[in-house]
């Protein structure tokens, strides 16, 4: 009679748990809908979210710079961090001894632990002055954002795209062997394939982590809200923005920042949907 | 003409002596059936006529293969000798593409681009794997749609279009049902015109009714090793009479 009524609160206990996320989640949604659609619907979407001047003082609240500003930055990191990481993940799966498998997988956890702040502390005092004393500008730049946001992305797709090759059977690899196919070639014309769609998740997660990133990119993106005109001029993201102006805003202002949130919300529930999408096709494989 | 000979063969995994002093001479154009109960070797003697257990670590291997007399493992590039040494697999591993693609998966691998030259290719491959009729509609579709045997086919399809000289089988047909296995014996006796095959197998009905010679072996031994005919109807070891019979295996 005890052990069924433990055994019943457990039950209840469990799933109550199981509601937080969903609850969090849901209130976070409600949360950014009401406070962010007011500030949308008095400076317009249009103006919102197209208007290219951004100037709380001046009561315009264009956020088209910061969108422009995190999809390259985004885009950048992608560039840098995509080859880096397929290309690791395909070593670590395949072509590496055992004797080294244990220190390089250690130092990828390792790189997925380090604080984002720490990140930046990197990218400010070496990042920074390598850019500008190698590519110009003033070094606080979309490129050196890109590039510690490439590093930053890193574990996140080694080792998603590292578990689904993996996952891979075994067959494939050995079909190509017989074929006369080299170990490289098996691997990229069988292996790699048939772990695409884990392998495009790993990125859409890579993609969501970079466009999320804040504290890592404030320190070396410059933070100008403006068009950039090349990869070696500063901007500022989404994420950036909320950060800067948080600690004072009021009024439209600081209703425009949480809108600003709720773009970047937005996105990131794109982002979730295609990686579900992803996922679930590969289901169904 | 002899195609393989294989001289005081020792195959070591790790601590674990596989295959022992095994010597043998196979024939161009035959078919030769390994027969024997699991773990008696036959599998593993099989990968090393084409260096796949050069995948597996621990492997040591001593003796002489010669291939059309010369060392597989000294005078061959290793990805040369499976283009001449083909194999196929015990369960069908077509590869997640099209069945057009997976055929001509190895000429491109050896280089052939040409468009036409493939088409060709993988016409005459399917032919000769009797399954051209069978899927000459649908080329572009997933071999993975296709049925086990049909699949199995399509492996050996895939290996023929690299015009190997040998076709190693791994158990080909343990994982199919009685007529596609039925298909695939019909094709290989036909094949023997042009190659030279080597097939493992439980089936001692299949030994039988396809290969010239049989090799049985016991723990990593080839007991007995001569003509089908005379291993089936007089065996001189009393083991593979035992065997044969069913009274173990």
């Amino acid at each position: 009679m005890k052990r069924k009524v433990l055994e019943k609160g457990m039950k209840v206990l469990f799933l109550l748990m199981a509601t937080v996320s969903i609850l969090s989640v849901l209130l976070i949604c409600i949360f950014m809908l009401i406070s962010g659609v007011p500030a949308i619907r008095e400076i317009g979407l249009f103006d919102f979210l197209l208007g290219s001047k951004w100037s709380p003082s001046g009561n315009a609240y264009g956020i088209f710079p910061m969108i422009v500003g995190s999809v390259y930055v985004t885009g950048g990191a992608i560039l840098v961090g995509v080859p880096v990481g397929l290309l690791t993940a395909i070593f670590l799966a395949r072509f590496c001894p055992r004797k080294i498998y244990r220190p390089v997988k250690t130092f990828v956890d390792i790189l997925a632990g380090i604080p984002s702040i720490v990140y930046g502390f990197f990218g400010m005092t070496l990042l920074v002055p390598l850019v500008r004393t190698y590519f110009g500008g003033n070094g606080n730049s979309i490129l050196t954002a890109s590039l510690l946001l490439g590093l930053m992305i890193l574990p996140t797709i080694i080792s998603i795209t590292e578990s689904s090759l993996r996952a891979v059977p075994e067959s494939y690899y050995e079909g190509a062997l017989a074929l006369g196919a080299t170990r490289e070639r098996a691997v990229m014309t069988t292996v790699f394939p048939a772990a695409k769609s884990g392998i495009m998740a790993g990125i859409v997660l890579g993609i969501g982590r970079a466009i999320g990133e804040t504290m890592a990119v404030i320190m070396v993106v410059g933070n100008q809200a403006r068009l950039p005109s090349s990869i070696l001029d500063g901007v500022r993201t989404l994420t950036t923005n909320i950060v800067l102006e948080m600690g004072y805003a009021e009024g439209l202002h600081r209703e425009a920042l949480i809108a600003t949130g709720l773009v970047l919300f937005v996105f990131i529930l794109l982002i979730n949907l295609c990686f579900s999408l992803l996922n679930r096709r590969k289901e169904h494989e | 003409m002899e195609k393989f000979e294989i001289r005081n063969l020792n195959l070591h995994y790790g601590a674990f002596h596989a295959l022992k002093d095994v010597n043998m001479k196979i024939k161009e154009r035959t078919i030769t059936a390994f027969i024997g109960p699991s773990g008696c070797g036959k599998s593993t003697f099989l990968k090393t006529l084409n260096r796949m257990n050069d995948l597996i670590p621990e492997c040591k291997i001593e003796g002489d293969i010669l291939l059309d007399g010369q060392d597989i493992y000294r005078n061959f590039d290793v990805n040369d000798l499976r283009r001449d040494v083909g194999m196929v697999f015990q369960k069908p591993n077509p590869f997640p593409m099209s069945i057009y693609d997976n055929i001509a998966y190895g000429p491109r691998t050896h280089g052939i681009k040409n468009r036409s030259k493939l088409d060709e290719i993988v016409e005459q491959s399917l032919r000769e794997a009797a399954i051209w009729d069978e899927v000459k509609d649908r080329l572009k579709k997933s071999a993975l749609a296709l049925s086990g045997g049909q699949q199995q086919r399509i492996c050996i399809a895939r290996a023929l279009a690299v015009k190997p000289s040998v076709l190693l089988m791994d158990e080909p047909t343990s994982a199919l049902d009685p007529i596609s296995t039925t298909k695939v014996e019909d094709l290989v006796a036909r094949l023997k015109e042009h190659y030279t095959i080597v097939i493992v197998t439980h089936n001692m009905q299949q030994a039988a009714r396809v290969s010239d010679k049989t090799a049985f072996f016991l723990l990593g031994e080839v007991v007995e090793y001569g003509s089908t005919e005379e291993i089936f109807s007089m065996p001189k070891d009393k083991r593979t009479e035992d065997y044969i019979t069913g009274r173990f295996g």
